[in-house]
């Protein structure tokens, strides 16, 4: 423990690390010093003086929120000065608010609201016109009312400290002095709504969400965003069974406030007018709405006898479905249909990491590893725009703990600019650029290294064994696309023992191809070859459209389950709003095999996502996690590694998502398509310069 | 201009660079914003910001001849103000206007060190001393004749 | 280059560094050079830094910048020895309403201002220093430029100065119209291409200051200075002025006096005779009802409060300061309503608009002071007055609200009687909006 020191803040003994802030000090003691620009994590202002407080042998008021402790100390932060002192900023500041709050979207959410009511004067003596400004778009999401700015500057340091993106800067001086877009008169950025989210009072406001409800009147979901692999936890706002609104105010989960554009914004895709609503069956080579039961009893029919015939399935599971549907399917494929068949979509090479990382410890991070690391180098991966949560731990890690980064990229990434190196390379050429900073990466204490789909099969085995080479801590991460990759591969949804692989599977005439949630025709041309396809999805895609009977599945918001993120961490999913024509992917194939006859429901289970988790932890490799902590909403690493895994046939490849991109849900989100960047490209220098 | 700041602090050229640029081109427009950027490799959002910070930064033209009247306390108490209310309506226009045919504009300035000689008036970067009305129509006719 | 003053010099003037004024060409190297020039450079070469810095502390040279802090102790913070590249940064922003006179100093004797720079530059261990012009005296810096390219040329900047091994390198830095920028930290700031907005203190500039490296920053007058303490001897410097308040210092006299200008006064010299002697009284006979003692942030005396030696103690116990030299006077007729609001137009457009009570108290005590002097004032906010300035005192981030709010408190307590004399005439008082 640091040097300590004793200090009275209004009477109240108190011992206090060294050097800490007052005004954390006396947080931390229940005391409350009100602040409108200080904000945890980001550096120091001390511009908005509502923290200023009575230090005994000083003669003027101290700021708390710079001040840091001292032996001897005496705070009084509730004396008649120090009330004085808050009435009159806060009456200060309200002289050019517009105190529209009945119709302003922060109303009963504003930290200037809270402060007026506690601290501020009952009245104001402010009589002069007020400077009215008109309200200014951004961005699709970013709207800017000035006068109800307070310029506490949490917009623009969370933008440039946080997001790293410096979007946002101060313009003019003086009493017109103002928040500035990096183009002037809008926005090209992230479009993650960080400045939105932490505006203390309604001046950015989200162009997805304003004037669509009081707060008061949502409830309030926290789940997991399901864009991509990296777990962020969101809190939606619920309306009316309408997701309203997604942040993560309660710095709860993983990604603390972190949001990119996706997770804040793009939930909208639920409610897209294209989603579909009943069963279809291909009639007259036409796809007809059905009845469930309908629809359900032709599956049936047709899993029994293909399987009373040929025996030829193909099973194609999801990255997006929960680790509970994962598990009912594959084994719905293997015990029920018998079949070996199965796969997914690999974006990363896990077979082969957990493989040959057998016999290791805890070498495979979590997010709060990676956020503790002191080095961390990444490989292959414009991390920014494909796993924004990591990106952000690294900055953050690097800001507030000095962590050093290093980058081994095909172009540039945003990483670089805070980076100790960065190495350019061709594909193929990624452990020559590792290798050349060999010296460099061995003089650092520890390492995690983050890396991407180059990394694979006997280039993932010597990124290991330089990894041993280096005598340091070494930890991995092996990225993968999306919300539950990584459950999909820990689940089973995996060619073993023989079975096909997904390209096999395309290329076959196989009796039956069953899609869950997956697009896998997307890129192929002409009919399917399967005889017959059957596909679960939100919407009518590439592959749905060639199907012969087409099931609505309910939307990772819409439903309970488990998902595994791109780091092996397991969060549950809490449903957010009720559906009423879709239904659960576990749901459907429960009922499927209801349709088949009791002994295959005997064989799977009841489908009810607890019953399934329960199995799933008794039986799964390293996922024997403790149940406390996923079922009030932690995050559980799993212990995959330890036993042999046998590589697998067929590709590993990314998607190539980017931050405004997640695949067909992606496309199916008005506010990512909205936005200009949209879709954005990898490895690209920003185009900031024009 | 750069070389005067030490190894990569070329951001500390961007207020001169503007200001002497402005000179050149007249105002502050986004073209110049870019350029300045490059040169001082900064984001031109952190030129931005200074543009709208300094109050000699214009992102409109000024006349040919900027008239500046100061009218702060020392030029007050000696008929700054007078001299100020002569300028709108010898120039026949407001503060920060620029006359028709785009030769003068106008501003009413904050004190700019003549206190012990005011009232003042500074034209462009020429400062002229115990400024009289009659002088000032004086001085904006030799101007407006030199043309 | 005007080699014509811009005012009659006063018999009265104890001249010490305007002591070449007026000398043709005085501005040349040349004329500095037949003029002591460079003597005390050459002097401070052979002395240890920690003599030079002795030596300023025994001349009681205080800051002329404004806050008047003695300049020998802000010299002794430097850490010399620090790894760290040192800069010496000049303050010629000179924007405090009635202040003129560095303008001068560079004017007509610019190779004084770079000697005293050399010699700071000695003293710190420096090798590079940054004059901040404000961008209104580009003449100035025009002007400066070929002082510093005369210096080069002859030897007396750059390597291996007058033949001593003492290397250093002056740049002149344009401001852009902002007078925050003369808060040494804004300045900074704006020095590194960004807004001036004050920076927090601790870390000091004499630690961190120009590019976070440690930073000697005073006023133009301040360096000016130097080269006589270093030639004569600190203690000749201090014997013209008080105890603690040493040498002269360049009165801006201006307002209702009849010879309005820039005077060298030694420090303590009495007001009242500054004004009726050395500027020649007050024109038409009339009565002196306040002064501005030193530039439009300090608090107004009154007539009977202004028989006093103009040293910086006795201003502070006085209630007011004697800042950055800028001694302004106002006859009976002045009206302080008017006066107030110039005064707080002046600080409302110059906030730099980074704390709460500076940038919206400055900007709401304008708006009381212009509807006070349209003719909309009321009785109650004579007392608003008061007590907004007062919740700007000391709360503010840097002393610009302090600036604002000092003179504002003092007119409204010591003038009350202008303020309700408006009261009368009020009419437009149908114009407020209530909330
Ligand atoms: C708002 C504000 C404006 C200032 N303007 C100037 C200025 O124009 N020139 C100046 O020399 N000092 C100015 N100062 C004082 C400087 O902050 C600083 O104290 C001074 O330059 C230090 O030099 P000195 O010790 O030689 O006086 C100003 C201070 C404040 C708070
Ligand atoms: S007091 Fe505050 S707003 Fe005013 S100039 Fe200083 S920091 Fe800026
Ligand atoms: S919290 Fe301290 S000044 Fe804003």
């Amino acid at each position: 423990m640091a040097e300590t020191v004793k200090l009275t803040i209004n009477g109240k003994q108190i011992e206090a690390e060294k050097g800490t802030l007052l005004i954390e000090v006396a947080r931390q003691n229940g005391i409350e010093i009100p602040a409108f620009c200080y904000y945890q994590n980001l550096s120091l202002q001390a511009a908005c003086r509502m923290c200023l407080v009575e230090v005994e042998k000083t003669p003027k008021l101290q700021v708390g929120c710079t001040l840091p402790v001292a032996e001897g100390m005496v705070v009084h932060t509730d004396s008649e000065v120090v009330r004085q002192s808050r009435k009159g900023m806060v009456e200060l500041l309200l002289t050019n608010h517009p105190l529209d709050c009945p119709v302003c979207d922060k109303g009963g959410e504003c930290e200037l609201q809270d402060m007026t009511f506690r601290y501020g004067l009952g009245e104001s003596r402010f009589v002069e016109r007020k400077q009215h400004v008109d309200e200014e778009q951004w961005s699709p999401v970013v709207y800017f009312d000035r006068p109800r700015c307070i310029m506490c500057y949490r917009c623009v340091r969370v933008c440039n400290e946080g997001l790293d993106v410096t979007a946002l800067g101060v313009g003019n001086r003086g009493v017109v002095s103002q928040i500035l877009p990096n183009f002037h008169d809008h926005l090209e950025c992230d479009e993650c709504g960080a400045c939105i989210d932490i505006c203390p009072v309604g001046a950015l406001t989200s162009g997805a969400y304003r004037y669509k409800t009081r707060p008061w009147e949502m409830h309030h979901v926290g789940t997991i965003c399901t864009h991509c692999a990296d777990g962020c936890r969101t809190t939606l706002g619920v309306r009316n069974e309408k997701i309203i609104r997604g942040n993560n105010r309660d710095s709860s989960g993983i990604n603390g406030e972190f949001l990119c554009v996706k997770g804040r914004y793009a939930f909208d895709f639920t409610e897209h007018p294209e989603r579909l609503q009943s069963p279809l069956m291909r009639a007259g080579g036409r796809l007809e709405p059905v009845s469930w039961s309908q629809a359900l009893e032709a599956v049936a029919k047709k899993f029994i006898e293909v399987k009373q015939g040929s025996g030829h399935f193909g099973v194609i599971g999801s990255c997006h479905t929960t680790n509970e549907e994962n598990f009912y399917l594959q084994k719905f494929a293997r015990q029920v249909l018998g079949t070996k068949n199965v796969d997914h979509h690999r974006s990363g090479d896990l077979a082969t990491l957990f493989d040959a990382l057998t016999d290791r410890g805890k070498v495979l991070a979590t997010v709060e590893d990676l956020a503790n690391a002191k080095a961390v180098l990444v490989v292959a991966s414009d991390l920014a725009q494909q796993h924004p949560m990591l990106a952000n731990q690294i900055r953050a890690s690097r800001r507030l703990r000095g962590a050093r980064v290093y980058t081994v990229t095909p172009g540039p990434v945003r990483e670089d600019k805070n980076a100790v190196a960065s190495v350019r390379v061709q594909k193929g050429g990624e452990l020559a650029g590792i290798e050349s900073l060999r010296d460099k990466l061995k003089a650092e204490s520890d390492l995690t290294i983050v890396f991407g789909d180059a990394i694979q099969g006997e280039s993932l085995r010597k990124l290991i064994a330089f990894g041993d080479s280096l005598g340091l801590a070494v930890k991995y991460i092996c990225l993968v696309d999306y919300s539950n990759s990584r459950g999909a591969f820990d689940m089973g949804l995996i060619p073993r023992d023989g079975g096909l692989s997904r390209e096999q599977m395309l290329a076959r005439d196989l009796d039956v191809l069953w899609v869950v949630g997956a697009n896998p025709l997307k890129e192929v041309r002409g009919e399917s070859k399967a005889g017959f396809l059957v596909v679960q999805d939100l919407f009518l895609t590439e592959t749905a459209q060639r199907a012969d009977i087409v099931l609505p599945a309910a939307s990772a918001y819409e439903k309970t389950g488990t998902v595994t993120n791109v780091c092996g961490e397991v969060q549950k999913l809490k449903a957010a709003i009720n559906v009423m024509g879709p239904k659960a992917d576990l749901e459907i194939m429960g009922l499927i095999a209801r349709e088949m006859g009791p002994a295959a429901v005997r064989t799977l289970g009841m489908w009810l996502p607890d019953k399934v988790f329960e199995e799933i932890r008794k039986t799964v490799h390293g996922y024997d996690v403790p149940m406390p902590v996923v079922a009030t909403g932690g995050a559980a690493p799993t212990m995959p590694l330890n036993g042999r895994v046998a590589a697998l046939p067929g590709s590993i490849s990314s998607a190539g998502d980017t931050l405004f991109t997640s695949g067909t849900l992606g496309r199916y989100s008005k506010v990512l398509n909205s936005v200009m960047e949209s879709p954005g490209a990898l490895y690209e220098e920003k185009g900031r310069h024009s | 201009m750069l070389a005067a700041y030490p190894e990569g602090r070329k951001r500390s050229a961007v207020v001169p660079m503007l200001i002497y640029a402005q000179d050149e081109t007249g105002a502050v427009t986004p073209e110049l914003i870019a350029e300045v950027a490059k040169r001082c490799e900064v984001e031109p959002l952190q030129v931005d910001e200074v543009v709208g910070y300094y109050s000699m930064l214009h992102r409109k033209p000024l006349g040919k001849y900027h008239v500046q009247v100061c009218t702060n306390i020392s030029c007050l108490l000696v008929g700054g103000e007078e001299l100020y209310e002569h300028a709108k309506k010898k120039l026949g226009i407001g503060n920060k206007q620029v006359t028709a045919d785009g030769q003068f504009s106008l501003e009413e300035v904050e004190c700019m060190g003549a206190c012990s000689w005011a009232p003042a008036v500074e034209i462009n970067y020429d400062f002229h001393h115990y400024v009289t009305p009659e002088r000032l129509d004086q001085l904006i006719d030799a101007l407006r004749k030199a043309n | 280059m005007p080699t014509t003053l811009y005012n009659e010099p006063s018999p009265l003037e104890t001249k010490v560094l305007s002591k070449r004024f007026g000398l043709e060409n005085s501005h040349r190297l040349d004329t500095y050079l037949a003029h002591d020039g460079f003597k005390a450079f050459l002097k401070a070469r052979q002395m240890t830094p920690e003599q030079i810095v002795e030596e300023v502390k025994t001349s009681a040279l205080r800051g002329r910048g404004g806050a008047g802090f003695p300049t020998g102790l802000k010299w002794s913070f430097v850490p010399r020895t620090s790894p760290k590249p040192k800069y010496i940064v000049i303050n010629a922003d000179e924007s405090e309403p009635g202040t003129c006179k560095d303008r001068l100093l560079m004017e007509y004797d610019p190779h004084q201002l770079i000697e005293g720079i050399l010699i700071a530059g000695l003293a710190m261990d420096a090798h590079k220093g940054y004059l901040y012009i404000r961008g209104e005296y580009r003449y100035l810096i025009d002007h400066t430029d070929r002082a510093i390219g005369e210096a080069y040329s002859k030897g007396y900047l750059g390597k291996n100065i007058a033949g001593t091994g003492f290397d250093f390198d002056l740049y002149t830095h344009s401001g852009a119209g902002a007078y925050e920028c003369g808060e040494e930290t804004a300045l900074l700031d704006s020095l590194e291409g960004k807004r001036g907005i004050p920076r927090m203190k601790p870390p000091f500039p004499a630690v961190a200051g120009a590019w976070a490296s440690p930073t000697l920053l005073n006023n133009v007058e301040t360096f000016s200075a130097v080269p006589n303490i270093i030639r004569d001897g600190g203690a000749a410097f201090a014997a013209l002025g008080t105890p603690k308040n040493g040498g002269t210092r360049l009165v801006c006299i201006s307002g209702h006096v009849n010879k309005p200008g820039v005077y060298e006064l030694p420090l303590g010299y009495p007001m009242l005779k500054a004004i009726y002697e050395v500027a020649g009284g007050i024109p038409g006979g009339k009565k002196l009802k306040a002064v501005v003692p030193g530039g439009s942030s300090c608090p107004l005396l009154k007539a009977e409060e202004c028989d006093i030696p103009m040293d910086y103690d006795t201003l502070a116990k006085a209630g007011s300061m004697l800042g950055s030299g800028g001694m302004v006077v106002l006859d009976e007729t002045t009206d302080m309503v008017k006066f107030a609001l110039r005064i707080m137009r002046f600080y409302a457009h110059e906030s730099c608009g980074w704390c709460i009570p500076c940038r919206e108290g400055t900007t709401w005590l304008r708006k009381i002071l212009q509807r006070f002097d349209d003719g909309g004032g009321r009785k109650e906010d004579i007392p608003v007055l008061g007590e907004v300035s007062k919740n700007m005192l000391g709360r503010t981030f840097c002393a610009l609200g302090d600036a604002a709010a000092m003179p504002t408190i003092s007119i409204v307590e010591k003038f009350r009687e202008d303020f309700e004399k408006r009261l009368a005439g009020a009419s437009r008082a149908s114009e407020l909006v209530t909330v």
